[in-house]
């Protein structure tokens, strides 16, 4: 910054310039970060032309015709416009309601816990999940809710469902889903946390067993308090991702019976444009996407921010 | 780090104990939850096919006599063996690639003399943010020519945001005096990366680094978007079709099989190949943990 305000006269272009042949070196290092960052990054942001086109890709991208707003207002007019948003915020509804406190909740139970060696054994084997591809997870899912599959078995004796492939029923979509996603990350989630809580001031402790607090008192009110900060910031962070979030697992998983409870507006944009081919449309409805989730992050940042003074920026 | 089991003054109340007793029960529970699914699996490769396919529900020991036939037919499949080298150049190759392009995007982002500078790291900020989405993506792929070559599973997806930001706040936090040092004898950036920040990063270079690698032994997103040429799928796309959609045959051309044959084989070479691609992950991932679980992540996002 003094940099900047000591050279107040000169244009950015003759300081950049002069920057430039002084370190020339970092120049040549930064160059082939930027042109990455500018074609595989901005260029598919320019991209986004198309939605606002009738797109064919044999002609050059400004040589399209313009419909304006046409796309957008076809999306929002399909039949499919209500079923993809709905599953997209159900979906993440119940991940932000079971999945989260999930990682919450073990991180409290890993702070409680008075083993260190079981502690530490409980977190590296509940690591693990995460790490295993989402292919790898699929198939199992696939091979486990088959008709004849280990879970399904369990489940059509523990529950009495239907002894058939589970996956093929819409209903039971949205709880498989979910649970993988808790089975896979709830450790991982839980990394954070348990960091947080290994902040904590001991002095706190011993404040609060003097006033006479027990166990469960002091984790409401010295625990929780504590890591909130960082449970608000995941919680923004989780916001702001919902609208991709896992939907390659999706799309591993769902097939025509279950569209209906697992088609979100990510599959969508894939199914419409990858297999369909309909460009511009699908383009349009990743552009709505990606401007839902933007807006989503920068209200949940603001709220956060006002009622709790902890924000991401 | 500080000293665990901070809030386990007191606890000798008759409630603490049961308490104490339920949540160490409860972790062995989980960690079992955890590993059946894997056991399991590891217990259905080796057991006798014509005995699996007539078993429903878990199972505590294989079944029938132990057989390692699955993972020989899983190994001599072409397409595995193709995909398995395939997913092994991207690692390596891709690997480097990654690490060549967030070194530097990290390195340059540390310098306080860099005129872009604050400029460079809004705009890389801003792509975790907003970005154009898969349709226009695709088009670039297409255009810059790299659709459809073996570049299309490293390329599109080059650098992480996430951990060139980590990978600053590590550099960021070096201590200065060696560099300063090297400045007053006339070091050049090049000379401070390669002799300074690099010898003093390894941890994070390594951890980075097995971040990346991981990525690649478990992509196949990129394979089915953006290449039509069976021969360039990677190891975990080919499993796509032995796993989820079932349109792989399993069995070798060279020696014919009987449908009955074909669905043993291909129920043997399913759970085959699920620890294949399974166990290398498993002998990594623990040193991965490492700098995630000191909250680097927060702090870096927050810096």
């Amino acid at each position: 910054m003094a940099h900047r305000t000591l050279n107040k006269r000169k244009p950015w272009y003759k300081l950049l310039w002069q920057n430039i042949l002084k370190y020339p070196q970092l120049y040549l290092m930064a160059l082939p970060v930027l042109l990455w960052y500018i074609v595989f990054q901005y260029g598919p942001m320019y991209g986004l032309i198309i939605a606002f086109q009738r797109y064919v890709p044999s002609k050059p991208i400004l040589k399209n015709q313009f419909v304006g707003m046409k796309n957008f207002m076809d999306f929002l007019a399909d039949p499919y416009f209500i079923r993809v948003l709905r599953n997209t915020l159900v979906i993440n509804f119940y991940l932000l309601i079971f999945a989260f406190p999930a990682a919450i909740i073990f991180a409290l139970l890993l702070n409680e816990l008075r083993g260190a060696r079981l502690k530490k054994l409980t977190q590296t084997v509940t690591y693990m999940p995460h790490f295993i591809s989402a292919m790898v997870i699929c198939g199992l899912a696939v091979d486990f809710f088959k008709a004849d599959g280990m879970l399904t078995s369990i489940l059509v004796s523990a529950l009495g469902v239907e002894k058939t492939n589970l996956l093929s029923i819409k209903d039971y979509f949205r709880p498989i889903y979910v649970a993988m996603q808790i089975w896979q990350e709830t450790g991982w989630d839980s990394i954070i946390f348990v960091a947080a809580l290994s902040g904590i001031d001991p002095t706190l402790y011993e404040a609060a067993v003097m006033d006479g607090a027990g166990r469960f008192k002091r984790v409401w009110h010295i625990t929780l308090p504590s890591i909130m900060p960082t449970i608000i910031i995941l919680l923004i962070l989780r916001i702001g991702n919902m609208m991709t979030l896992g939907w390659e697992k999706i799309v591993l998983l769902y097939n025509q019976m279950t569209y209906e409870t697992a088609d979100v507006i990510s599959t969508y944009v894939y199914r419409r444009g990858l297999i369909q081919f309909d460009y511009s449309f699908s383009a349009a409805v990743g552009f709505f996407n990606s401007i839902v989730n933007f807006l989503l992050l920068i209200t949940a940042n603001t709220l956060s921010r006002k009622v709790n003074e902890t924000s991401l920026w | 780090m500080r000293k665990k089991n901070k809030n386990h003054i007191d606890t000798n109340t008759t409630a603490g104990r049961v308490f104490d007793v339920f949540n160490n029960l409860l972790m062995v529970a989980l960690i079992f939850v955890t590993l059946y699914p894997l056991y399991y699996v590891v217990m259905c490769s080796v057991s006798d096919p014509k005995l699996l396919l007539a078993h429903e529900g878990p199972l505590a020991w294989w079944l029938g006599e132990f057989t390692l036939e699955g993972y020989e037919l899983a190994l001599n499949n072409p397409n595995i063996l193709v995909g398995f080298g395939n997913t092994m150049f991207n690692l390596i190759v891709g690997t480097v690639l990654n690490m060549t392009f967030s070194i530097l995007a990290a390195f340059v982002l540390t310098r306080k003399y860099f005129y872009l500078r604050n400029v460079m790291m809004k705009m890389m900020i801003f792509t975790m943010f907003f970005s154009g989405g898969l349709i226009p993506l695709f088009f670039v792929v297409k255009h810059v020519g790299v659709y459809n070559t073996r570049w299309a599973n490293t390329i599109p997806y080059l650098i992480s945001t996430y951990n060139v930001i980590i990978m600053r706040s590590f550099f960021v936090s070096l201590p200065d005096s060696l560099e300063e040092a090297a400045l007053i004898d006339g070091a050049s950036d090049t000379q401070i990366l390669m002799h300074i920040v690099l010898p003093l990063s390894k941890p994070v270079l390594a951890v980075i680094g097995l971040y990346y690698a991981v990525g690649h032994w478990n992509s196949w997103f990129p394979s089915m978007v953006f290449i039509r040429n069976t021969k360039l799928y990677t190891l975990q796309y080919v499993l796509r079709g032995i796993l989820i959609t079932n349109s792989m045959s399993v069995a070798s051309g060279d020696n014919v099989l009987s449908v009955q044959e074909i669905s043993f084989a291909s129920e043997l070479v399913k759970y085959c190949t699920i620890i294949v691609s399974t166990v290398p992950i498993m002998c990594v991932y623990p040193f991965l943990t490492k700098y995630f679980e000191k909250g680097v992540m927060i702090g870096a996002v927050k810096g």
